[in-house]
Order: C-alpha cells, then structure tokens, then sequence
C-alpha cells in the first residue's frame, strides 16, 4: 500500500491522512510484488504502459487474457490481475491462438520477450501473422535472452557480447518490425520505455485493433546486456534511447534495422486492415453452406 | 450428462478406425482440434474438419505438431473439450506440452495412431512402440492415462471414455491406436444421443475471490474455471501453490507432486479395465492390447484345443497399468506371454508387477505387420511346458 | 515520505514507496521539471529512494509514474484530489 499523504480532509479539522493509491495497483496482482526484475530494467516501465492503455481502452478487464512464454518478460503475467497464463518457451503464440478461438470475445495479448517470440517461437510468430490471428503481442526487446544469464538472441546486434558469443555478436539480427510487417501483421510499431507515453498509446490502439498486432517495445537490460557490454545502467540505455531515437511514423520497416548503440527508428509504421483469421473463416463458410451455417463466436468485445 | 445430439451421427456405419475416432469425439463433446498431418492419424482431423463447421466448434491445422499440443491447451482455458491428434514423431515433439498439460492439469484428449519408428521409420505400417513413450516421455514426474482400443467399434466407444476421463482427471489422456485400428474398416453402430453419458467439465461454483485454482477437492483434483469468468486466474508451469502462483521451493514441489502423482496412483483401482477370457482355470495368460489382442484370439483358440489351459487378458486402460489384477493373477498363474508390436515395453510392467512370481514370456516384434498367430501360439505353447 | 504543502506553491505531488524503490534513478532523470533526488538514507534494501526536493515544481503530471518500472512513486494533481474532496492541509511536516 502506499504510503499516507498528509491532507487535510473535507470532515476533519485536523490533518487526516488518507490512503492514496497508485492508480496502477489495482491492475497488479499486488500480493506478487515487489516483482523479480532488476533495478532498472525497462520491463516494469512497458507494464506500467500497459495498464495506462488497459484503463484507456475501456476493455471490460475480465475479457482480457495475457499469455506470456519463458524469461524475464514471461514473468508479465503472473504480476498483472488479468487471467493470466505462463506457458512453455517459445509458445505462448500457439496458445493465445487456442484460447482466442475457444472464446472470441476474450481479447487476448502475448506479452514476451525477444527471444522467446522470434527465436524458439520464430515459428509461430510468423504462422499467427499470416493468418491474422486477433492478438495483440508486445515484445519487449532488450537485445538478450535475460533470465538465462545473458546470451546473444536473434535482436543482439552485431559488435555486442553476450556469453555465448564471448568475442562480439557476429550473427545478423533482426529488424522485428520488418519481419512483422512481411508476415502480414496489421498493425506493427516500435517504440522505446523513454517513449512512454507513445507506447501507452499504442498499446491502446493494439488492444482496440483486429488483427494480429505487433508492438517493439525497446528496454534496457541493465545487469547483463548494458553491463557487458559497458553501456553503463538502466538510466543511461534508456538516455541512450532518448538521444539516439528519431520518430518515423509510417517508415518503410525494411530501413528500421537496428545496430549497436546506432540510431533507432521508433513509430507506427503500420496500421492496416485485414480479415481476421476467423472473420475468414466464417465468411468462408458462410458462402459455402449458405443459412446451414451458424457463425462461429461472437464479435471481438 | 447426455450427448449433443449434433455431434452424434446415429446409425450404422462402416468406417475405418481413423474416421470411428472422429465420430467418438464429436459425439464426447470435442469442439476444439488443433492439428498437423501425419500417417496415419490424418484422416481423424480431416474427418474433423469436414464435419465441425456445421456443427459448431473449431478445427484448425497448425504450423507444426508443438503449436497444435498447445492451441490445445489454450482452448481448454477457454472451456472447450479438445484433441489433438498424430503419430510417433509428432508424439515426440508434443512432449513439453504433455509435461505442461499434466502440470497445469488441462483436460485434453491425444490421440497416437502409432507406426513403425524410431524416428521416420514407417509410415504406413504398425506398430506399438510408443507405449513407454507416453508414460514416460516428458520431463519430470506426472502421471497420465492410455487407452488401446482393438477395433474401430472400439475408437469410437472408448473415444467418449478417454474425454470423460480427461474432465473427472485433469490429466492428458493417451488414445494409443495403431496403423491398423487406424486404417481398418468395419461396422461402427452410434447410437442415439440421449443414450450415450458423458462427463461435464468439473466448473467451480465457488465464487471468484473465493475460488482457487488448485485447492483439491475430494478425489485429490481441483475444480476448474475458464478465462473470462472473472476469476482472473493465474496458471503456469513452474512449481506453483493452491492459487497457481508461483511457488519454487521443495515443500511445495512435495505437495503439488503429491497430488498430482497421486490423484492417478491412490485411485487407480478405478481406473482398471481389462477384459478377460478364460482366466478361471488359466496357467498361462497372455497379456494383450490394441490390435495384438485380435491376432491373440485365434492363437488361445488353437491353444486351448491342444489342451492347454491359457487366458487372455487384454488391458484397455494400459495407464495406470493394472498392477492389481497381475499380481493377484501372478500368485496361481505359470507364465504370462505378452506379445506386442514393440521390441518389448509393456512387458517390462508384466514383469515388474510380477516379481519373480511367475515366468513372463516376451512375443516381440519389430513393427511393420501385426504378428502370425502361430508365433504366439509357440510361445504359449513353450510357456506352458 | 516528505510532503511540504505550507509554502507548495506546485500543482501537484508524489508519493512514494520507499521500500519497494530499487534506485534505478528513472524518476529523477526523466521527470521533465527535475524536482526529485535521491534521499540522502537507504531503505531497507540498501537503496536510495526519490525525494520532491523542489515541491513548488511538481505538476502532479506522473509521468516518473509511467517510468518506475517498480510502481514505487507516482505523481497526483491537486486539482484531482481536490475532486474527490481534499484539499492541501495547513501545516507542513511529514514524517
């Protein structure tokens, strides 16, 4: 609980004091916190942009289900009060895609980390954005697989160590919005935790979108990506983000490639319409089978 | 409570194992497949797939067999009834999710159309190589169910079993068919609707705030919930407490293990189904399932003409394996043979539960063809010498 | 928690957890009118922890909320909790 603030209240002539809370708290499952996560990791900053966009988007909060996979950003789900589920590495795209089409009306976001999306679960990722899948994903990327210690992940830039490349990263990595984006995602956007207001903002407009929605959000991993490779602490990569970022709405996402402590293009770069996967479905089969076919699931709530 | 009617397709039927299998699942109240191609377990989702969209409910075929066992599983949370269904290699990559589905204690049914293995071995051919498999094959301690129908009559019956079995569980539920059962045409009576009985899923009536999501309840297995109902329910893999919050320390792994091991193992005099024959005055069993159990009844026949007192007994349920109904059987019995389309799995447990009490004769094979009727009728005949 | 209201000329305030603060120093470097510093004692983990050293400066906008990847401080506008019925308290003086 927080702490009292000292004011006076309207029945009282002397100092009350009043139990104040932060407006964030009711969104958390309060009695899991103080969470796992390092003194300035940019994960707890993307949390907190989601409930600012959980309350602004006007979602009734029970229809809402968050899926996260393996690592430290998997950790998400079990400190929000949503039905939340922490799947297997790698997977909780293909899980997210069963429960959306066991119950349409639940509005369901996979929120995870970097190499739990596009490495193991490079697979999936592509397979949802081609179908079009109704989710929303937030990918918090910083550059590493953190909850293992520290190893290159395929968003380690080249130039960087991490302990499985001990002598520098010379693998390529990816351009996650370029690789959404040629999937089919309809709505694909970076943005850093310096960026936060842009990032509460299009978590909103990801949790009011249809389709498969693909959000960066670019965080620091103070204790082993910014430590090994001398980037200093939190604050400072996320200085480094603020100095180092330029905003092109609507850039071509094959020019947004990152590298090494260079430039970073943040934005929305797409925002498009699309059939749902199941919106296909059922106009499919409704054309096939005429007034013998009942829609499948209601509209997304 | 009583079948949709929807799903059932009443009548008489001449179809394969494969197709049987579908029908039992539609008829259980399967509304939710998530699967991939692969001999011979195709025809069970294409079936599937043809027959879902007019009776409301969802089939989707995945990217690959590791997507397709979880979707699975996401759709249980969202209160579905569902199945997956493949072979050998696709068992084999479905393994984290089997661990995950016994962990999070998410109803589903897996049907394995087993073939000759390892690895791509062959496709269109028998086996029953995956019978370890299935018990044993995911990391960590847990306990599931397999069952091993011998006909399609049978797929489509024991297919309503396994789903009600999944719902009063909370285990994954192993359908171990084989290329033959699978691909095997006979007569398949479904009968009317109101006459088959199936399980509902055990929904909580606690309400939210009140409700946790692993506090068991009488029977060792905690009542069940699905997303957006407002209980804002939390479910993971790691080692977790009542409330499904994480919770990794040893007391709490003793607990949760506890029950999840024992939920199986304290009732498993329930979970028996063995068919005999000619048990009263055995000296000789045989121990059979799935598609063995068919060649096995002609050898006994022959066997008992010669004069030799032999039994069958076929295990329907083969996990929990019925350590009871051996052992008692051990204590009068001379030998007990068990063939099977495996070099040699499911008697490893004949000869566990049998402890030196009684000879245990392997019938191994290699795969690729059901055995000769001759080959076990030898062994019986040597075992009862 | 240090809240000086006699002389608060500011539009609003934080509040802060202490206890939960991991010093990771988002607040105080991204707060855009610069009225926090870190606390001269450590909490109960070994950390410094933000302190309004500047309250006449504080709008009450949170976004050192928005950062704290801990949910340790966030900031209020008077004017809102003037809405639901408090007004600024004559003295001064926390603990």
């Amino acid at each position: 609980m927080s702490d009292n603030c000292a004011l006076k209240t309207p029945d009282h002539e002397t100092e009350g004091t009043l139990q104040i809370e932060n407006p964030v708290m009711p969104f958390l499952r309060q009695d899991r916190i103080p969470h796992i996560w390092c003194p300035g990791c940019g994960i707890g900053t993307t949390v907190n942009c989601f409930t600012r966009a959980l309350e602004e988007s006007g979602l009734d909060l029970d229809q809402v289900a968050i899926v996260s996979g393996i690592g430290c950003t998997g950790r998400t789900a079990g400190y929000l009060n949503l039905d939340s589920f922490h799947t297997t590495h790698g997977r909780p795209i293909p899980f997210a895609t069963g429960l959306k089409l066991a119950n349409p009306r639940l509005k369901v976001v996979v929120y995870s980390g970097d190499g739990d999306l596009t490495a193991i679960g490079g697979n999936h990722f592509m397979h949802a954005a081609r179908r079009n899948m109704d989710v929303m994903i937030v990918c918090v990327n910083n550059f590493t697989y953190g909850m293992t210690g520290g190893q290159v992940a395929p968003t380690t830039p080249i130039g960087a160590t991490q302990t499985t490349m001990p002598y520098g990263n010379f693998e390529n990595s990816f351009n996650l919005p370029f690789l959404a984006d040629a999937c089919g995602a309809v709505y694909v956007a970076r943005w850093t935790v310096f960026h936060v207001k842009q990032l509460a903002r299009a978590m909103k407009e990801g949790l009011l979108k249809k389709g498969f929605v693909f959000i960066e959000a670019m965080a620091p991993c103070p204790t082993l990506y910014s430590r090994r490779n001398r980037l200093g602490d939190g604050v400072d990569q996320v200085k480094y983000f603020k100095e180092n970022s330029v905003i092109r709405n609507g850039a071509e996402t094959k020019e947004v490639g990152l590298s090494f402590q260079g430039e970073i293009v943040v934005g929305k770069f797409i925002d498009r319409e699309r059939p749902t996967w199941l919106d296909s479905m059922n106009a499919h089969f409704s054309q096939h089978f005429g007034d013998k076919y009942q829609t499948y699931g209601g509209t997304n709530g | 409570m009583k079948a949709d009617p929807k799903g059932v397709l009443t009548g008489n039927h001449f179809i394969d194992g494969d197709h049987a299998a579908c029908e039992g699942a539609l008829a259980a109240g399967c509304r939710f497949v998530a699967g991939y191609p692969i001999t011979p377990s195709t025809e069970v989702v294409e079936r599937f797939a043809q027959r879902i969209p007019l009776i409301g409910g969802m089939f989707i075929q995945m990217e690959d067999e590791i997507a397709s066992s979880i979707a699975i599983l996401g759709a249980a949370w969202g209160g579905k009834k569902v199945m997956t269904v493949t072979s050998g290699p696709g068992l084999s990559l479905m393994m984290e999710h089997i661990g995950y589905a016994a962990m999070t204690e998410t109803p589903c049914v897996i049907v394995d159309v087993q073939r000759g293995g390892p690895s791509t071995g062959l496709p269109t051919l028998p086996a029953q190589a995956d019978m370890t498999q299935v018990k044993w094959g995911s990391h960590g301690d847990y306990e599931i169910i397999a069952l091993c129908p011998n006909s399609p009559q049978e797929c489509f019956d024991l297919m309503i079993k396994a789903f009600n079995l999944a719902e009063q569980y909370r285990v994954p539920v192993f359908f171990m068919m084989d290329e033959v059962v699978g691909h095997m045409t006979e007569r398949v009576v479904i009968p009317a609707a109101d006459t088959i009985e199936i399980a509902e899923r055990r929904w909580s009536k606690k309400p939210p705030g009140e409700y946790k999501a692993y506090e068991a309840t009488s029977d060792m297995v905690p009542d069940m919930v699905k997303a957006g109902d407002g209980y804002r329910i939390h479910i993971t893999g790691l080692t977790h407490d009542e409330r499904g919050y994480p919770s990794m320390n040893p007391p709490t792994q003793k607990k949760l293990l506890g029950r999840l091991l024992g939920k199986i193992r304290d009732q498993r005099e329930k979970l028996i189904d063995v068919r005999e024959e000619h048990l009263d005055d055995a000296e000789v069993v045989v121990v059979s399932f799935g598609i063995t159990s068919r060649v096995t009844g002609p050898a006994i026949e022959e066997a008992r003409k010669r004069g030799v007192k032999v039994g069958h007994l076929r295990l329907v349920i083969a996990w929990p394996f019925p350590d009871t109904v051996i052992r008692k059987l051990a204590q009068r019995v001379k030998a007990f043979v068990v063939p099977e389309l495996n070099m040699g799995q499911m008697v490893l447990e004949v000869e566990r539960t049998v402890a030196g009490k009684a000879r245990v004769v392997s019938v191994p094979h290699a795969g690729g063809t059901v055995h000769e009727p001759q080959e076990i009728l030898e062994r019986i005949l040597e075992a009862a010498k | 928690m240090n809240l000086d209201t006699t002389t608060n000329k500011g539009r609003g305030t934080v509040l802060v957890q202490s206890h939960v603060c991991k010093g990771c120093s988002y607040c105080l470097d991204f707060c855009p009118s610069h009225c926090l510093e870190f606390s001269k004692d450590f909490n109960a983990k070994g950390y410094h922890y933000p302190v309004l050293v500047r309250p006449q400066d504080c709008s009450g906008c949170d976004l050192c909320g928005l950062y704290c990847p801990d949910f340790a401080i966030f900031g209020v506008k008077f004017k809102d909790l003037e809405k639901r019925g408090f007004t600024k308290a004559a003295s001064a003086e926390a603990d």
